[in-house]
């Protein structure tokens, strides 16, 4: 779950880090009386959960309300990458003396945190591991032991850090880590950490992105979700323990278990269509579950056919059958169904689906011919 | 012979009393499997379709013999189990359990490096042997003996693979669900190795998906170590950048973790790459020489 910069803020502070006074702002009005309660120099900074935004333009730096309304008017709505701005963020000024770039992420390879330092702060990393390697520092960190004090000189010295920006930096570090550690966190970026003229070590921008898998423990971050920013038909999935991706083409795709689904949208594409959606019902998904998923896929307007494609291991066939069954009767779905059914149970789900077959489903062998079938099927309008 | 599991496995466990657990306990019993112990705690003293149920593992382990265990437990509790499994001194684990987090399994996979034990999984279907020991959630009846191995991190996908190669009579020595997580605890090259070494496995089965580069780093341990022919697949062509695809684990962040990425790094690296899942199986027939 990734967090806006305001909300990792928000968490990092509690852990010691130093950020500058800032306000949320959801209309130009407010924008104004932020910067008019912060005072002097501020930016109004898109509130987005994409990268990007200072290139497209969602971040102002104004020096009075009247300016501020203004910057916020014009970033509010704003379109980021397909993320519609709704909220800014107006932050107080400071004056950088050294920017620089730090992060934690999983590696997943090494199977333990990865700490990057950078001297070239502001830069995209992947930017700067590629013109100026040398300015990286990066260090693994033994998940049993943690950051370890002699890491943190490590990372500094290498840097090059001396006096109070390698003491600032260390403890920034040092606080970073333990809220990496806390908040179960996949990824803390700060992008540029500053170091003030007046010697000042601050968080300016914070990407917080937390495990998915973690939030029952964190119910706190969990709330923090924003479900106005998420795709309605995404966001019900979610709800019910579905996982759903929406994409653009018009064949509509549910499977159970997230390799076949995946597989079951490359051989669609591969038959000429597009694939609708991801739709993965997982493993044990019953009656209730597959009608669930099957409202949730039809749901979207741009589908014109469904593949519905099982093999059967926890998820037992004559359960899918009959949820197929339910979920066709409940909605009075008339676009065309293409099933394919196989594994545990299957026998008994495809006895369940010859006795009560509606006219607009139907039954195919195997996965390719399933593809093909709801290809065509969906080319010719679903009929 | 097989690898990982097999008619010495003396299989625990671990919550059996569990709606998942329970069921595919009775299933794995079915296939013939040893499942010797279950450990619930606060259940121990009573018993599952005949299998005496414990309160700790290393008491089912003293009592029964176990070598082996197999994890039901819901997340929250999930990386416990596996640490309560590797104190017990079991050699081989395997976690079915989907959800765990991630700073639990960097915990885990930190601990299992000082240990002597295979870890597989978590969030994966088992590892089964055909005839001989089935130590998973896979549909048994779809496998045969024979001398393919199938390593993968998705489940239903080997299941519609392995279908397909049983369809034309090609058999099967293991197929081993590494997970598809983030973390793991046992990778493609520590699997692919074990097929390498068995002498029965005369060809290899991989099937990737997007996310991280363990594709990109078995294709090089195949191309510099193996003689074993392998043959491998990828899902994925069609996601989108930065959305997780059902597993944790499947998710394009640039770069390595792409479908393409990892489908060129095999074919760099000599392997033969199917485009679908039915090719995978015309694949091994050739690598076979069954034409």
């Amino acid at each position: 779950m990734d967090l806006y910069e305001y909300q990792g803020k928000e968490l990092l502070r509690n852990y010691g880090l130093e950020t500058l006074p800032g306000i949320v702002a959801g209309t130009p009005e407010e924008a104004g009386r932020a910067a008019e309660t912060l005072g002097g120099t501020v930016a109004i900074k898109a509130q987005v959960l994409t990268g990007g935004r200072g290139k497209a333009g969602g971040i102002k730096v104004v020096s009075s309300p009247k300016e501020a309304e203004e910057a916020a008017a014009g970033i509010l709505g704003m379109d980021i990458r397909g993320h519609t701005v709704r909220r800014v963020y107006v932050e107080g000024g400071a004056e950088i003396d050294r920017e620089f770039y730090l992060s934690i992420t999983v590696d997943r390879t090494a199977k333990r945190p990865l700490i990057l330092f950078s001297t070239e702060g502001g830069l995209e990393i992947e930017e700067v591991a590629e013109t100026n390697p040398e300015a990286i520092v990066n260090l693994h960190i033994d998940p049993l032991l943690g950051l370890l004090p002699y890491q943190v000189r490590e990372i500094t010295f290498a840097a090059g850090l001396e006096g109070d920006a390698a003491k600032g930096v260390g403890r920034t570090l040092t606080n970073l880590y333990k809220a990496f550690d806390d908040l179960d966190a996949s990824l803390v970026e700060i992008n540029p950490l500053i170091v003030t003229s007046d010697g000042h070590v601050l968080t300016l921008d914070a990407k917080v992105t937390v495990d998915n898998s973690s939030l029952y423990r964190h119910a706190d971050i969990a709330e923090l979700h924003d479900v106005e920013a998420a795709d309605p038909q995404e966001q019900r999935a979610q709800e019910v323990g579905l996982q759903y991706v929406k994409l653009d083409g018009d064949v509509g795709i549910l499977g159970n278990g997230a390799g076949l689904v995946m597989s079951t949208l490359d051989v669609v594409a591969q038959a000429g269509g597009e694939p609708a959606n991801f739709c993965d019902v997982g493993g044990g998904a019953d009656a209730e579950q597959i009608s669930t998923a099957l409202d949730i896929v039809t749901s979207n307007e741009q589908v014109q056919s469904v593949l519905f494609n099982i093999f059967g291991g926890i998820t037992r066939g004559d359960e899918v059958a009959r949820g197929l069954l339910s979920a066709i009767e409940r909605t009075g779905l008339t676009l065309s169904v293409v099933v394919r059914l196989d594994g545990t149970n299957a026998e008994e789900g495809r006895q369940i689906l010859a006795e009560n077959t509606p006219e607009n489903v139907h039954t195919e062998q195997t996965m390719l011919e399933a593809a093909r079938r709801a290809v065509e099927l969906a080319r010719d309008g679903g009929r | 012979m097989a690898i990982l599991v097999d008619e010495g496995t003396r299989l625990l466990v671990q919550g059996i009393t569990g709606r998942e657990g329970a069921f595919h306990t009775g299933r794995m019993l079915k296939s013939g499997t040893s499942v010797v112990a279950g450990v619930t705690p606060g259940k121990g003293g009573q018993d599952y379709e005949s299998v005496p149920i414990f309160n700790t593992v290393e008491e089912a382990v003293e009592e029964t013999g176990a070598n082996a265990s197999v994890i039901f437990v819901p997340p929250p509790f999930a990386a416990d189990a596996i640490f309560e499994s590797l104190d017990s001194g079991l050699s081989t684990v395997c976690c079915i359990t989907e959800g765990i987090p991630v700073h639990d399994m960097m915990r885990v996979a930190g601990y299992l490096g000082g240990k002597d034990a295979t870890l597989i999984g978590p969030n994966c279907p088992g590892v089964l042997s055909p005839e001989k020991c089935n130590v998973s959630i896979m549909p048994g009846d779809i496998f045969m003996p024979g001398n393919v191995g199938v390593v993968s991190r998705s489940g239903t996908l080997t299941y519609q693979i392995v279908n397909e190669l049983t369809q034309r009579e090609i058999g099967q020595s293991s197929a081993v669900g590494i997970g598809g997580d983030p973390i793991i605890g046992t990778d493609f090259i520590e699997i692919l190795s074990k097929f390498e070494a068995d002498e029965e496995t005369d060809c290899a089965v991989m099937i990737g998906e997007i996310g991280g580069n363990a594709e990109q780093l078995a294709a090089e341990y195949v191309r510099s170590e193996m003689s074993t022919p392998v043959v491998a697949y990828i899902a994925g062509f069609t996601a989108p950048e930065g959305k997780t695809m059902g597993h944790a684990g499947a998710i394009v962040s640039g770069g390595e973790s792409t479908a393409e990425a990892k489908s060129e790094a095999l074919r760099e690296a000599g392997i033969r790459a199917a485009t679908n899942p039915s090719e995978v199986a015309e694949l091994v027939a050739e690598a076979l020489g069954l034409g």
